[in-house]
């Protein structure tokens, strides 16, 4: 199996890691870099609970491999706190229940962030539809489309 | 609910606290099972089978051997050597954790590769090579009972069908007599499919034994750790594995609604991998072997009748059912229960007269049924009452409010003996269906309807009242392998104050960490916030049975608040110590104990945790904790109704649910935003099976929906948004009054849903329609009747 030297960043740190040819971006993420807040759920690109930014845009880290990634931005959860300041779309999960078990939080906002980047004022249907490639077993949803609504709006008085 | 007693900053019961649990999971920084990395840890990958049904002529690991990082393979003569092959299930039937002759199952584990990366154990499981020789497969359950079917429990001696068990409740000659006697009968065959619980989190584990120490760690998947370890010792005992040497964790779960109560062969092969390696091995099962090999749910196949008088009062009920458990009965049932807790199936009506049967059969699918975020078999039961209560008010032309309300428990006859022999602890059925009814505007509803359909178009407007049966249980019937399910808290008063509550369950969502603090808050008036709840390590907290079947406020909620006025009894001791009276003077309001009539004269909880370290009296022990094993005296009967409306596009034949109102009766509350979160959750795996999941077979037994491609969850799309709303009927038994609520919702919903479809295509004659309501199911209705567009 070939090998290959990569450089990437991730939550603003570079990296240069030697991987093989196969090895997802999410078991990248998870098992070399140790960032363990992305998640993998199925085999087949549905869940998205192993959605990260890949400049800026959200992909399926499970269906990316690491050396697609190679000169990329990437941003996982654990890179949307700021200077020990929680992200809107985190505050906004906590404050309105959006999470129960927490398996498909981390994608889940991740989505959430990359539509409000997009577009501050979604409606609960564009919010449903941005995240309908994200599966959450435990919420039933409600509570997500608001947390997600809930952050658009503190995003628009910032 | 009335307002909470204690204040925000205490943050008792009643309160929306926000969670304590969240800070780590919004950060990315929970710790699932597969985030745990070890030093020299090994990963394991499962060869699995093609065929439902085979001889194993030869398995050849050479191949797989020669791959660099691969260090063994594990296969069923490997555990014979230590008779670990076979495992016991949870209903004493039997089960092959590796297979040395024969498989049962499609995805039935067949070998085990261990090796230095995840990577390359998959590798290795391409290179095992194994020789089946097929075998004649039994896969549908009727045909399993055929005095020709061929028998495939061979391993059991005396086995001469493929009979499980056959279960009774009632008096069947009064229903036959009650039936003879009525005016209408109604009768409706039902399949309640079955489906998977596809939590977001596969399961998986990683074993670690330590060869020095003889101690095995295991970090695993599992709702009920200490129940696993009493089985890891019973089933290992004789390869030294000793019950004080083997630690169970249970770490953050992502979800689990039943699918990690059992122990699949998966988790055994590791530990006996990690105790002849001596390194830790980690297994965590992808999405496909975890739809198509994990215990399954329902799969009941039932034929029920309802007998009525003229004016609609039901007065017998009747119900003839087989239940497909796969090739073991490994249902998650209590022991005594093989049909779980079917017998719930009277629901909310007052029936004088019920007769249920329950036959289980083996065939070749994997093994169960465990739930699917229900109460044990009470998802089957009330969709088969709920629905044939709709059938029978279809033919007799009657509002299905009304014939509801008509038959309804009457609110005043609490506790209420049922015709199978359960004792509902309280209830009030009209008020949550007249609250609902007000909700979504149904007088209204029903004319839009009548206005739609005169158009043409097909909208439909129902009901699911139901009644669940929770908080197992009562430690004279219930047991796990003879292991009674009480719950357990561990409670320790620090000396400033502040709290240590551990207990026998394990959240996987559900929130513990913040509603059991909070019951502690209520009991002692230590703010919630200042109450640390642990659970899920075996090695730390009390025994107990384990979070499933809404059984967690019921059982160890009830513990903690006991353990908590344990405390709060020895804490009057030491107040009065204090303050120089009899504890007979003292009253108590959250927080603190007072001398009657001079109430400045008082010391804080606070106050008391200290003196019980410093402070305490002459003759008493040191230090402020209690512990209680809690023994429900009954189970108890959360309720709701819910109304559902759906409209049916002609052209597609998919069904949209434009409104879900749904009233729940979970007793008293802990913290209202949580249930509601429970409630949300249990709606979406409501209409989940009610419109798109299944799990099927064709005739050779291979699995035609295995993976997400095919297993349709809801998204954010097809799910609405919920309207909830409560009434508060407490439990009489309970210690503050709670019922459980993380199932009801489940268990309401499919039939709500489904009535509300049958209600749209009622007046082109269709009575029933199975779940999964698929458009395409739909569709062909519509085309048979001369209206797909
Ligand atoms: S793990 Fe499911 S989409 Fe990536
Ligand atoms: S919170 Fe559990 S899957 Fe979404």
């Amino acid at each position: 199996m070939s090998r290959h030297d990569i450089q990437l960043s991730v939550n603003g740190a570079t990296h240069r890691v030697q991987v093989e040819s196969r090895l997802l971006l999410v078991h990248l993420l998870r098992e070399n870099l140790r960032l363990t807040g992305t998640h993998i759920g199925c085999d087949t690109t549905h869940c998205g609970a192993c959605t990260v930014l890949l400049d800026g845009d959200p992909v399926k880290s499970c269906t990316v491999l690491a050396v697609q990634a190679e000169g990329s931005q990437i941003t996982t959860v654990e890179g949307l706190e700021q200077d020990g300041k929680l992200h809107p779309v985190q505050e906004a999960f906590w404050e309105n229940h959006g999470l129960q078990c927490g398996y498909c939080t981390p994608g889940m906002m991740i989505t959430g962030c990359a539509l409000l980047a997009r577009d501050k004022n979604p409606s609960e249907a564009q919010i449903r539809e941005a995240i309908s490639g994200n599966l959450c077993r435990c919420t039933g949803y409600s509570n997500i489309v608001k947390a997600i609504q809930s952050a658009a709006e503190h995003l628009r008085q910032q | 609910m009335s307002e909470p007693r204690t204040s925000p900053e205490v943050c008792g019961m009643g309160h929306s606290m926000k969670r304590k649990e969240d800070p780590r999971f919004i950060r990315g920084k929970g710790n699932y099972v597969d985030d745990i990395q070890l030093p020299g840890m090994l990963h394991m990958d499962i060869v699995r089978s093609p065929f439902a049904h085979a001889k194993i002529k030869s398995i050849d690991a050479s191949k797989a051997l020669k791959i660099p990082g691969v260090l063994a393979v594990i296969t069923g003569e490997t555990l014979a050597k230590y008779n670990l092959h076979w495992m016991p299930t949870l209903m004493s039937d039997t089960q092959m954790v590796l297979p040395t002759e024969k498989v049962m199952y499609q995805a039935q584990e067949v070998a085990a590769v261990i090796a230095t990366d995840r990577y390359v154990a998959a590798d290795g499981v391409e290179a095992v090579e194994v020789d089946y020789e097929p075998l004649p497969v039994v896969v549908d359950p009727f045909k399993a009972l055929a005095p020709d079917a061929p028998v495939l429990r061979t391993d059991k001696k005396d086995k001469k069908d493929n009979r499980i068990f056959h279960w009774q409740a009632g008096d069947r000659a009064a229903t036959d007599k009650a039936f003879a006697e009525s005016d209408v009968v109604v009768k409706q065959d039902m399949y309640i499919p079955r489906i998977h619980v596809a939590s977001i989190e596969t399961c998986g584990c990683v074993a670690d034994f330590d060869r020095v120490s003889g101690k095995l760690t295991v970090y695993m998947t599992t709702q009920a750790p200490h129940a696993v370890r009493t089985v890891f010792a019973l089933v290992a005992g004789h390869v030294g594995l000793s019950e004080e040497k083997i630690r169970i964790i249970s770490p953050d779960i992502g979800g689990g609604f039943g699918g990690k109560v059992p122990v699949y062969p998966g988790y055994v092969i590791a530990v006996a991998a990690s105790v002849v390696i001596g390194k830790p091995v980690k297994w965590v099962e992808d999405r496909m072997e975890n739809l198509q090999a994990d215990s399954f749910a329902r799969d009941y196949h039932i034929h029920a009748e309802l007998a009525a008088k003229k004016d609609g009062t039901m007065t017998a009920l009747r119900i003839k059912t087989l239940a497909d458990h796969g090739y073991a009965d490994a249902a998650a049932n209590p022991s005594k229960f093989p049909a779980g807790l079917f017998s719930i199936c009277t629901g909310s009506y007052a029936l004088k007269h019920a007769f249920a049967e329950v036959d289980g059969v083996y065939t070749n699918k994997p093994p169960g049924g465990i739930a699917y975020r229900c109460s044990f078999r009470v998802t089957e039961a009330v969709h088969c009452i709920e629905r044939i209560t709709d059938v029978l008010a279809q033919e007799l032309k009657m509002d299905p409010a009304e014939l509801r309300l008509k038959n309804f428990i009457p609110p005043e006859k609490f506790p209420w003996k049922s015709a199978l022999g359960w004792e509902y602890d309280s209830g009030n059925y009209p008020a949550a269906l007249h609250k609902a009814m007000e909700i979504v505007g149904y007088e209204a509803l029903r004319k839009e309807q009548a206005e739609k359909r005169a158009r043409g178009e097909l909208m439909g407007i129902c009901i699911s009242s139901f009644t669940e049966i929770v908080g197992a249980g009562p430690s004279k019937q219930f047991d796990i392998l003879g292991l009674k399910m009480f719950d357990s808290c561990e409670l320790r008063i620090h000396p400033t104050g502040k709290a240590l509550a551990r207990f026998g369950t394990k959240s996987q969502g559900q929130g513990h960490e913040t509603t059991y603090a909070q019951i502690i808050a209520e009991e002692l008036g230590i703010p919630a916030a200042q109450v640390q709840v642990e659970e899920g390590d075996t090695d730390t907290a009390p025994y107990g049975l384990g979070t499933y079947a809404s059984r967690s406020t019921p059982t160890a909620g009830a513990a903690g608040s006991l353990a908590a006025r344990k405390v709060r009894e020895k804490a009057k001791q030491i107040a009065a110590h204090l303050l120089e009276c009899s504890p007979d003077d003292l009253v108590w309001e959250p927080g603190k104990f007072s001398v009657k009539g001079a109430p400045s004269r008082s010391k804080t909880i606070q106050e008391i945790a200290l003196a019980a370290y410093t402070n305490h009296p002459q003759g008493m022990e040191a230090g402020l904790e209690a512990v209680s094993y809690y023994d429900p005296p009954n189970l108890t009967f959360p309720f709701g109704s819910y109304i559902a409306v759906v409209d049916i596009d002609r052209g597609t034949g998919q069904v949209k649910v434009r409104r879900f109102v749904a009233v729940d009766d979970c007793g008293n509350i802990i913290n209202p935003m949580i249930v509601d979160g429970q409630i949300h959750g249990g709606l979406a795996m409501g209409l989940a099976p009610a419109l798109l999941e299944e799990i099927s077979y064709d005739d050779e037994g291979n699995i035609t929906g295995g993976s997400f491609m095919d297993y349709l969850l809801p998204t954010a799309v097809e799910t609405p948004s919920w309207e909830t709303a409560k009434t508060v009927t407490p439990s009489p038994h309970h210690p503050f009054g709670a019922k459980g609520v993380g199932e009801s919702a489940t268990v309401g919903a499919p039939p709500a849903i489904a009535n509300a479809v049958v209600d749209a295509l009622a007046h082109l004659g269709v009575r029933h329609v199975e779940i999964p309501i698929t458009p395409e199911k739909v569709w062909r209705l519509l085309k048979e009747k001369g209206l797909a567009e």
